[in-house]
This record gives C-alpha cells, sequence and structure tokens, in this order.
C-alpha cells in the first residue's frame, strides 16, 4: 500500500460525519501497520477524527460536497499527518485549545490535538485554496 | 451506535454501545436529556462504547449538568479504558462520578 518513497497512506473523504468511520478505519490500519501500539494508535485516530471534525463544522460550515484528503508520510521515526481542504481560509487565531476548568459542552478538539500530537501547524494549503493541518508524531 | 434503557432499584440505566462520534452523538444527547428529564438517578453503562471523541464527550458533560441542576445523580459506570483516556484527557474524569460497575453505584451512588 506505500505510495511513493515515505507515503503510508492517501485517504480521500467526503466532508460529512457519516463519513468519519471509514476515515478512522483507514487510520487505524495504516498507524497500526507501521508499529505504533495500542495507545499511541488510539490517541492518533481521535486526533485525525477531531481535525476532520474541525473541518467539517468550522471550515465547510457543515457543505456535504467538501472533501478532506489525509496523506500520512513516515519520516525517520515520525509520522507526518496532513490533512487538505478546499474550504476558505480558516484564521489561525481563532484556532486555539479551550480552558478546561470551564467544565461545558464542545471546544475539546483543538485541545486532543495540541495534548496528543508532537507538531502541529494550521497552514493555508500551499498552490491553492484551502487549508492544511500539518501534524507531526513520533512513534514511540 | 445502539442504546438500551433499564429501571434498577428506582434508577435509569442507560446503556449506550458502539461508536459515540460525531455522527452518533445527537442521537446520544437526545437520549441522555431524556432519559434525566424523568427525574430518575441515571446511570450511563459505557462498558459497550467502543470509540467516543469530543461530540461524544460533550453529551455527557450536557446530561452531567442538566442532572447536576436538578439535583439527580447522573453517573457513568464500566467505562473501558479507551473512553476513560478521552475522558482523562478532557480532564473530565475528576469531574464524572465514575463507578467501576453498576452495582457499586447503585449500592454508593444513588
Amino acid at each position: 500500500m506505500p505510495i511513493g518513497a515515505g507515503r503510508l497512506l492517501k485517504f480521500t473523504i467526503r466532508a460529512r460525519s457519516d463519513e468519519l468511520c471509514r476515515m478512522r478505519d483507514a487510520v487505524r490500519a495504516c498507524v497500526e501497520a507501521s508499529g505504533c501500539s495500542e495507545t499511541p494508535t488510539a490517541d492518533i485516530v481521535l486526533v485525525i477524527d477531531e481535525a476532520c471534525q474541525n473541518i467539517i463544522r468550522h471550515a465547510y460550515k457543515g457543505d456535504p460536497d467538501g472533501e478532506i484528503e489525509l496523506r500520512i508520510d513516515r519520516e525517520g521515526e515520525n509520522l507526518v499527518f496532513a490533512l487538505l481542504d478546499r474550504a476558505p481560509l480558516v484564521d489561525t487565531e481563532n484556532v486555539k485549545s479551550r480552558d478546561l476548568d470551564d467544565i461545558r459542552p464542545g471546544g475539546l478538539g483543538t485541545h486532543f490535538i495540541r495534548e496528543l500530537m508532537d507538531r502541529a501547524d494550521f497552514l493555508p494549503r500551499p498552490g491553492g485554496a484551502g487549508n492544511l493541518l500539518r501534524m507531526t508524531k513520533r512513534i514511540e | 451506535m445502539q442504546h438500551t434503557l433499564r429501571e434498577e432499584q428506582g434508577a435509569l440505566v442507560i446503556a449506550l454501545e458502539g461508536d459515540v462520534d460525531l455522527e452518533h452523538s445527537p442521537k446520544a444527547r437526545e437520549i441522555l436529556l431524556s432519559g434525566i428529564g424523568q427525574g430518575k438517578n441515571v446511570f450511563v453503562d459505557m462498558s459497550g462504547v467502543t470509540y467516543i471523541d469530543s461530540s461524544g464527550v460533550a453529551s455527557l458533560v450536557e446530561g452531567f449538568q442538566r442532572a447536576k441542576t436538578q439535583g439527580s445523580t447522573f453517573a457513568l459506570v464500566a467505562v473501558n479504558p479507551a473512553a476513560l483516556r478521552v475522558l482523562q484527557l478532557a480532564r473530565l474524569d475528576r469531574i464524572f462520578v465514575i463507578h467501576a460497575t453498576l452495582s457499586e453505584g447503585l449500592d454508593g451512588g444513588a
């Protein structure tokens, strides 16, 4: 299944909640095959799911025709995740974790991303309209 | 996601099964709030939950807050390690009442 040097997965879904299960299954299979143990695998699946949810809700704003593309690459001891969309550019100033002492529904997705990944950068999509979330996780 | 409802010792036991994710959390929220609306103490059996994300956690938070407002018990029971990790990441394991088993909750939490 490797696609090119270092590429472990390229997977695209529609920006809909009923597509997220397929994305989780694909990520889980890929990350497990790369040698991740159970807990880091579950963490990565959660992060990708949460990131896709943010794209569905905040970037595409519920437009079900949008697409989300995930690329997973191996770079040495790191897994590098790139989530790309073609939604209007998101103001990264608004992408913040919330105060966890404020007990209320919602707003946890960005916290999970920041907490569980070694690095996460919210960027414009190179070469065209859209957004790129680039995340790195060291394989333990 | 599937769910079952039953009464035990006057409390309402809501058992959630499967993925409590963005697709299914609106249903989970509806089930939880409807159950809490009956005025009984509510125990959410999480043993069958295979996956939970922030939207599922948000449903639990809303249930917790609704029950607190009306003065009834809202507790989670038999939370599997994967779901517990998500609650810990959200630092909600210190907020929710969590029992290892339903019998423990019914004996001491209702």
